[in-house]
């Protein structure tokens, strides 16, 4: 699956991330953030697992962390996603 | 133990993270008033991964749904039984058809999530006044009902009336919920103190709370957390006493009788209920040195 469209979700502000994905023809992840020396590898690949479990394969993502935790960058990235690919509610309660 | 039972927003994470910490007895997650129309995605699934991860310790955990009238409520249930929640409040509750909704909705979540039919509890937060005159209705409308809340500011705008700090406006509110709970044997939540900063005008509104019979009391602040405690704090003597009852009913028992006398006084099972009470409310005071929490920050704090 692809993103289809440009969507966000979370803030900028204390231990939140904005998490915008957009099209893209291959997967990109880019991560700003204060403590990317200490666990960007770590953030990378807790997105790189989320983009996974949501069948995702194309598609450019942009973390700009403020010190979240890593359930919060999962929530915020599944939140983004399901976004882009629209009527998120409507895809959640039909699959149910 | 449900003496205070504080509301998280549910779509900042800074504050879910502090529920970690904050020493109530219930963490109530809202994902209702707290939360903006075009947020309600998020904060789902934030506080969905939040109890999926983060360790909360003994605290129950309970998610404030949507009203159950909206395409939200759905979702929401059936999410937050999947990540854990030990109970779902049901905001706007009026009478056994907003039970019944719920209910239906956690028996499929249950199911969903593989879980056993009725490992989550309702808490039903009634705050209107037909709520108010059917709330014994809803009580008994379901077995998974596990204890009624007051909302007192939205009642007092139902009712068109002034929300004072004294509350004379919920008089007739909080003795009905108390009364329609207590029926039902389910515990009864007071309606929160709207002042984060007035900590002493909490205490005695904590107080008046527990005279009149409820468990505890709802929670917008953590400065608010001491002052309850406090409120629901027994008394040594209180405590002294419902240890006396406790030995005396099983010296009693041990002999094969169903009532004994105490300081001059019959004792009976009712007695022994209220002692036992005393004494889990002792207890989580620290009174009897039985730790029943990790200790928590905002324990013994102002």
């Amino acid at each position: 699956m692809k993103i289809l469209k440009k969507a966000q979700a979370g803030t900028l502000e204390s231990g939140d991330v904005l998490v915008t994905v957009k099209p893209s023809d291959t997967l990109m992840i880019e991560i700003e953030s204060p403590v990317a020396r200490q666990f960007g590898d770590a953030m990378e690949r807790s997105a790189r697992d989320v983009l996974e479990s949501m069948g995702i394969y194309e598609g450019a993502v942009h973390l700009a962390d403020q010190g979240a935790l890593d359930c919060t960058l999962r929530a915020r990235l599944h939140t983004a996603i399901h976004r882009a690919l629209q009527d998120y509610d409507a895809d959640v309660a039909g699959s149910l | 133990m449900r003496r205070s039972c504080l509301f998280l927003p549910g779509n900042q994470p800074s504050m879910l993270q502090n529920g970690m910490v904050l020493a109530c007895d219930v963490l109530i997650f809202d994902l209702e008033d707290a939360v903006s129309e075009n947020e309600k995605d998020a904060a789902r699934e934030l506080v969905s991964q939040a109890l999926l991860t983060l360790d909360f310790g003994m605290r129950e955990i309970v998610v404030r749904v949507n009203d159950m009238e909206t395409p939200h409520a759905r979702l929401d249930i059936i999410r937050v039984t999947e990540a854990g929640a030990d109970a779902v409040m049901v905001p706007k509750t009026v009478g056994a058809t907003t039970v019944l909704k719920a209910a239906s909705i956690l028996d499929e979540a249950e199911e969903k999530a593989g879980l056993s039919h009725g490992s989550v509890s309702l808490i039903l937060l009634i705050e209107t006044a037909m709520g108010i005159e059917k709330a014994l209705e809803a009580a008994s409308a379901s077995s998974r009902v596990s204890a009624l809340a007051l909302g007192g500011e939205d009642l007092a705008a139902d009712l068109g009336c002034r929300r004072t700090k004294a509350s004379h406006e919920l008089y007739y509110a909080r003795a009905k919920l108390v009364m329609a709970g207590r029926a039902c044997g389910l515990d009864v939540i007071d309606t929160p103190f709207t002042d984060a900063r007035d900590a002493e005008g909490c205490y005695k509104d904590a107080c008046y709370a527990r005279s009149l019979g409820f468990n505890g009391k709802l929670v917008i602040s953590p400065h608010h957390l001491e002052p309850v405690h406090r409120a629901f704090r027994p008394d040594e003597s209180e405590v002294a006493y419902a240890l006396e009852v406790v030995e005396a009913m099983r010296r009693g028992k041990e002999e094969g009788r169903g009532a004994v006398s105490l300081r001059g006084k019959m004792i009976d099972l009712p007695v022994l209920t209220q002692a036992k009470r005393t004494i889990e409310l002792a207890e989580a005071s620290g009174m009897l040195g039985t730790k029943r929490r990790a200790p928590a920050k905002g324990d013994g704090e102002e």
